[in-house]
């Protein structure tokens, strides 16, 4: 919401930065939405060099529909930390779980704590993933409505074709935005692979990857994290519904390229369409309710989807639920795509779920359905 | 689309340095045969040489080049420039598109054709300087385009005043087409010059002297400059060849044109006994490799020949081919080939010219076919 503060006397408070001696740190958390972060800043006097000089904080979860008023304290238990690519050096995001009072159990939405411990248990078969974030810029036109930018105002551009990896005043909107990220991504030291315009106009995507276990979830939700607050600077919101726009508009997925050590090794491309697409296919209907609220709009069939209630699969067909890309089929051996995940996802439950049902026999997909459950609850 | 986006806090994200990673960006021609795409590969080596950047895959399905089922097609990288907009070390990589069996060229692949055809006629030395002239519009709405400058909807003063004008009331847009101008030279493009052209908010860049392939690669490595350029200003860069009806001029490609023999000593007699012939035994062949929808333009005024004829002059503007007065004077020298519509694919045209000269026309129905190829639906 910058459009309504004026820097009046362009004071340019962010050269103070030398003057600092203190190492702001930025804690940043999933809230009871299980879809939006929220942040907030804790001064340190001594540099920050490894993650055990963060301290455990508390913050209101009651005002993050996370814990009730009478019992709101949730702590946040700082993983993993990166450079701060809007203060610069020596000022961190660190990016935390959620936790009740016990310190123990995890707060709705915390899903990194079953996450990590599904990895750790398949460490050995090196699970690696490739995630690619879809996204839309909208723009606020007064304070509840939003519309995407560039479309004229209620109503729609020219049909989608044009827009896909496009350039041009006529059909690419928001490249500055796209290109910020990308670079605040990189600056932070976060696994950003690259960017790309979609198929709708004003919708982007950037990938995550090639990250291992548990760093997926982590590298995913700081650059949700560092796009929102770039968002801010632009006047720009960011959204991630499965389907925003209803009619001929493509709808927003997460596809989540996957591999291990067996679908990498000699005769993976065989394992691939052997073993392990018989496996997804059999789970098929429990590991939807994981892939995003609201899904069943996106995944129609249409633009480029499969349907939400069938599995299929392809080589190199990008109407399936999963596709084999050509160049796996060509080395013997390499990586799928998981084309059903949604936009909206949440990328530990994802990947804990996919390694689950390949490694561990889906011995947790039961237990992660029911968190989720739980996290939609009322309190 | 600038005009939406406010950074409005000045947030200077071009000082975020990328440390040690490259960004590549991989831009291809798309299914329409006349408009580039692109998307960025995240590289965490130093790039010396193309031969370090890998070939990549996209998907084709929402470009016009394949279907939904079958739809990887496959980016080979061709050519490597500097990156104007991100600054070194950051690379610009032209790619040639295939289909997965990593041969087959996707449709609107004419480069392949190209290479054929200079390794075939190296001996001739072939060398081009293409004019790509250029209209900048102004999107009023999210439909409706005009020409930068006139009044929306509206016609300014008549055409005379326009060409290489100064001056606030005449030239419109220069600061985009000087852009231009430095950002192909920063990249290592062989850009020659830059003028504004007949009618108002037209202009023109030349890329020359370029040997063989380079023609193409260049020509199209700098209409992607500025198609970025224009989103930098809110411009849309416009290659129909006649965008405007009425008494304005359509926008060309004209390709000038030289082998060893028409500068070797003796050869303006070479381009009137053998060459001139030669083009006019093959005119309706090769006016259909030349731009789509250049009837429209080739109307024989505006400084254009007639579509349907062959015609050429020493130092005329009103024909098909314009052999220069320095060409006649030196008794050697280079041809203007004034056919090329603004929408052309280079590569074709540069094959057509070298094919129609040196190779005896050999190849010139399977360009044909080729191009009739592309425009089929898919």
């Amino acid at each position: 919401m910058t459009e309504t503060v004026e820097h009046l006397r362009d004071f340019n408070y962010y050269k103070l930065n030398s003057d600092i001696k203190q190492v702001l740190a930025e804690y940043i958390w999933i809230d009871g939405t299980g879809e939006k972060m929220r942040s907030k800043t804790k001064v340190y006097r001594d540099p920050i060099t490894k993650l055990q000089d963060l301290d455990w904080w508390t913050f209101d979860g009651s005002s993050t529909e996370q814990a009730n008023t009478k019992w709101s304290e949730i702590y946040l238990k700082p993983v993993i930390y990166v450079k701060d690519p809007f203060r610069g050096n020596p000022h961190v995001l660190v990016l935390c779980e959620t936790y009740l009072p016990d310190k123990k159990t995890p707060a709705r939405y915390n899903f990194r704590s079953i996450a990590n411990e599904i990895m750790e248990k398949a460490k050995d078969f090196k699970p690696w993933f490739g995630i690619e974030q879809e996204y839309f810029l909208l723009k606020r036109t007064g304070t509840t409505h939003i519309w995407p930018l560039g479309w004229p105002t209620g109503g729609f551009p020219y049909p989608q074709g044009r827009y896909y990896c496009s350039i041009g005043e006529r059909n690419n909107f928001g490249r500055a935005l796209a290109e910020a990220h990308l670079r605040a991504c990189l600056n932070a030291g976060i696994k950003i692979a690259g960017i790309n315009a979609e198929v709708a106009p004003s919708q982007w995507e950037f990938q995550i990857g090639i990250a291992e276990g548990i760093e997926i979830g982590d590298h995913l939700w700081l650059a949700r994290y560092i796009l929102e607050r770039l968002g801010e600077e632009f006047g720009i919101d960011i959204n991630y519904d499965p389907k925003p726009i209803l009619g001929d508009w493509n709808g927003s997925g997460a596809h989540t390229n996957y591999s291990d050590i067996k679908t990498r090794g000699i005769g993976g491309y065989q394992y691939i369409i052997n073993e392990l697409m018989p496996l997804l296919q059999r789970t098929h209907q429990e590991v939807l309710k994981l892939y995003g609220s609201n899904n069943e709009q996106r995944l129609t069939g249409n633009h480029e989807t499969s349907s939400y209630d069938t599995f299929s699969w392809g080589d190199g067909s990008r109407g399936g639920s999963i596709r084999v890309p050509v160049i796996t089929k060509e080395q013997g051996a390499g990586y799928l795509e998981d084309r059903r995940p949604a936009a909206n996802i949440d990328p530990y439950l994802v990947s804990a779920v996919i390694v689950d049902v390949a490694l561990l026999n889906s011995t947790y997909v039961n237990q992660l359905k029911q968190l989720l459950v739980d996290s939609a609850k009322q309190l | 689309m600038t005009e939406t986006i406010e950074n409005l806090r000045d947030f200077n994200y071009y000082k975020l340095n990328t440390n040690k990673h490259v960004l590549v960006e991989y831009i291809w021609i798309d299914g329409t045969g006349e408009r580039l795409r692109s998307k960025t590969k995240v590289y965490d080596t130093v790039i010396k040489s193309l031969e370090d950047i890998e070939w990549w895959t996209y998907d084709g399905s929402s470009t016009d080049q394949a279907i939904t089922k079958f739809s990887e097609i496959y980016l080979k990288p061709v050519c490597m420039v500097r990156d104007p907009f991100r600054g070194d070390p950051h690379k610009f990589v032209l790619c040639e598109t295939y289909k997965p069996d990593r041969k087959t060229p996707a449709r609107f692949n004419f480069r392949w054709i190209a290479e054929k055809i200079m390794q075939e006629a190296n001996e001739c030395d072939p060398w081009f300087g293409i004019e790509q002239e250029y209209f900048m519009l102004k999107r009023t709405g999210t439909t409706h385009l005009w020409p930068l400058g006139w009044p929306i909807g509206g016609f300014p003063y008549p055409q005379g005043r326009y060409y290489c004008s100064i001056g606030e009331r005449n030239n419109f847009g220069r600061a985009l087409s000087e852009a231009h101008q430095r950002a192909c030279l920063y990249a290592g493009l062989k850009l020659s010059g830059i003028n504004s052209e007949v009618a108002p908010s037209q202009w023109e860049f030349q890329i020359g002297i370029a040997h063989g392939i380079e023609a193409g690669d260049h020509l199209w490595l700098a209409r992607y400059i500025l198609e970025r350029l224009g989103e930098e200003f809110g411009i849309d860069i416009n290659y129909d060849p006649k965008p405007i009806q009425g008494d304005w001029n359509g926008t060309g490609a004209h390709c000038n044109f030289s082998t060893n023999k028409t500068r070797e000593n003796g050869g303006y007699e070479y381009i009137k006994e053998f060459i001139l012939p030669l083009l006019e035994k093959n005119h309706q062949k090769m006016m259909l490799l030349y731009g789509l929808n250049n009837e429209a333009r080739l109307t024989g005024k505006h400084e254009t020949g007639q579509y349907n004829s062959f015609t050429w002059g020493d130092g005329s503007r009103g024909c098909s081919i314009r052999v220069p007065i320095i060409t006649k004077e030196l008794g050697k020298g280079y041809l203007e080939d004034r056919r090329p519509a603004a929408n052309m694919d280079p590569y074709l045209v540069s094959s057509a010219l070298v094919d129609a000269t040196c190779l005896n026309a050999k190849n010139l129905i399977n360009f044909i076919e080729q191009f009739a190829e592309s425009l089929k639906q898919l």
